[in-house]
């Protein structure tokens, strides 16, 4: 297959390209959530993304917590935000680290107006962001300004035989187009971390791979008060007929084919370092992974599953495929791309590599996906410790 | 062409069940993905989509092959044919 040149997105003012036009409004804290609700509900063309935290969190968790805010309203899907929290200066924070992108952002704050005085002067201003916005027109936008991250979820073997293989085949055709790739899920290669580690392109990529998975590892043999098997591998995965955390984890590592990965992210951490693979530490839950890879700027997302994962994004499409024939079939309204037919020889892997790019490319060119169409729009914090 | 059981490396050993189940003493065409090569084995036990069968008889304590690595170790001895799971194998992390 010839393989496009370009896709129709939106032009963002910082050179970027958005797959998706969305105008968000953020609550910087839970306690925040109704407001933003709120003006979602008010002004049409607009979404509220609520989530259970940024109170009191202090040290790299707070950094955290920002890098995720200011990630999510950077995200080049995101074609205007508003910014919704109960103190002023946290809330002025996150509406200065996204007006650096050059989009429209206004920042409100509760105390001293109260909700319903906040929910007035942050609707006035959403209405004008949404008319805006929705005179933005989509225009060709190079391959490369495709910033691809992947995920797997409820995975069974069938992930490992054929449908992570065919995001790695993906990957492998459309990384020499100078697209962006994103894999995570520090725990899920446990088993598999020295192969991976191997795959550093430089030195550094690799040892700081090591580093992030010992860290990981550390914090498991301390916190853990039994073997794990209860959680990793899921009951969903056993079911699917994976046996153990090792299995997974090779299976898990076919999504990125036969390539290396330049650097290695902080969770939401923005890639730096040019086109190519990079590796970011992640939690392996599918909202809490997508929701930081979304952050670090990733405008499209590829989720292959095994048993039926249904998880969506509020701001970064997910494009489901299966290579298993009993969810493909018994829930079809969930699959982007059935590649079941791997199994049975009728298709091989560059077969059904271009299958998902072709999907990818309609998808970034406006088709919705089978999460947003059903409503998914899981937005999840990663939260590292207690709070202050 | 098709097949009833993937095995991905021809040092693994075992294969995964690619239809959606086989009955006991069925014989099974084996597809090994790395050499493109084939191979025959007599099921024992019922074993369905996507659960491994054993393409040897392994002992306990011996290493799980699939993708060619090391995935687990055997703590309950297993025959040629036998269904690989929880109850035979366990991992080697944690």
């Amino acid at each position: 297959m010839e393989i496009p040149k370009s896709f129709l997105g939106y032009k963002r003012e910082n050179g970027r390209a958005g797959t998706r036009n969305h105008v968000i409004i953020l609550p910087v804290d839970d306690i925040s959530n109704a407001c933003a609700e709120a003006v979602a509900n008010n002004i049409k063309g607009t979404i509220a993304l609520p989530h259970s935290y940024g109170r009191l969190q202090f040290g790299a968790d707070l950094d955290l917590h920002f890098r995720t805010m200011i990630g999510t309203g950077s995200n080049p899907n995101v074609a205007a935000v508003i910014v919704i929290g109960i103190e002023p200066k946290w809330t002025k924070k996150i509406v200065d680290g996204i007006a650096k992108t050059g989009k429209p952002v206004e920042g409100f704050h509760i105390e001293r107006t109260g909700d319903i005085g906040t929910v007035m002067k942050a609707s006035k201003k959403a209405q004008e962001f949404s008319q805006w916005a929705s005179e933005k027109q989509r225009e060709e936008c190079p391959m490369s300004d495709l910033w691809i991250s992947v995920k797997c979820g409820e995975s069974d073997t069938t992930s490992g035989l054929a449908s992570n293989p065919t995001v790695g085949n993906l990957m492998e055709k459309l990384e020499p187009l100078g697209v962006h790739l994103c894999f995570g899920e520090t725990s899920e290669l446990t088993g598999a971390e020295n192969v991976c580690a191997a795959r550093g392109a430089t030195k550094e990529a690799s040892e700081k791979f090591m580093k992030t998975w010992n860290d990981y590892n550390d914090f498991i043999l301390k916190e853990a008060t039994n073997d794990l098997s209860e959680s990793q591998p899921t009951a969903g995965n056993i079911a699917g007929g994976l046996t153990t955390i090792e299995e997974k984890a090779f299976g898990n590592f076919q999504k990125i084919g036969n390539l290396k990965f330049i650097d290695v992210l902080e969770p939401a951490e923005e890639p730096a370092k040019g086109p190519g693979l990079y590796f970011m530490d992640t939690s392996s839950a599918a909202a809490e992974c997508i929701t930081l890879q979304a952050a670090g700027g990733f405008n499209i997302h590829l989720f292959p599953t095994g048993q039926g994962n249904i998880v969506g994004n509020p701001i970064e499409p997910v494009v489901k495929l299966t290579a298993n024939p009993l969810t493909a079939k018994s829930m079809s309204e969930h699959v982007d791309c059935d590649v079941s037919k791997i199994l049975s020889r009728e298709m091989n892997l560059s077969e059904a590599g271009d299958k998902l790019i072709e999907t990818t490319l309609r998808v970034a060119n406006g088709r919705l996906t089978c999460a947003e169409a059903l409503g998914h729009k899981e937005f999840v914090m990663t939260k590292l410790y207690r709070s202050a | 062409m098709a097949t009833d059981i993937i095995i991905h490396d021809k040092k693994d050993n075992v294969g995964v069940v690619v239809i959606e189940k086989i009955t006991p003493k069925q014989d099974c065409k084996c597809w090994i993905m790395e050499n493109d090569s084939s191979a025959s084995i007599q099921s024992i036990d019922e074993i369905p989509l996507g659960h491994k069968i054993a393409m040897v008889d392994l002992k306990e304590g011996d290493t799980i092959l699939k993708y060619g690595h090391d995935i687990g170790k055997v703590v309950k001895a297993i025959k040629k044919g036998e269904h690989v799971h929880v109850h035979n194998v366990k991992t080697k992390k944690w």
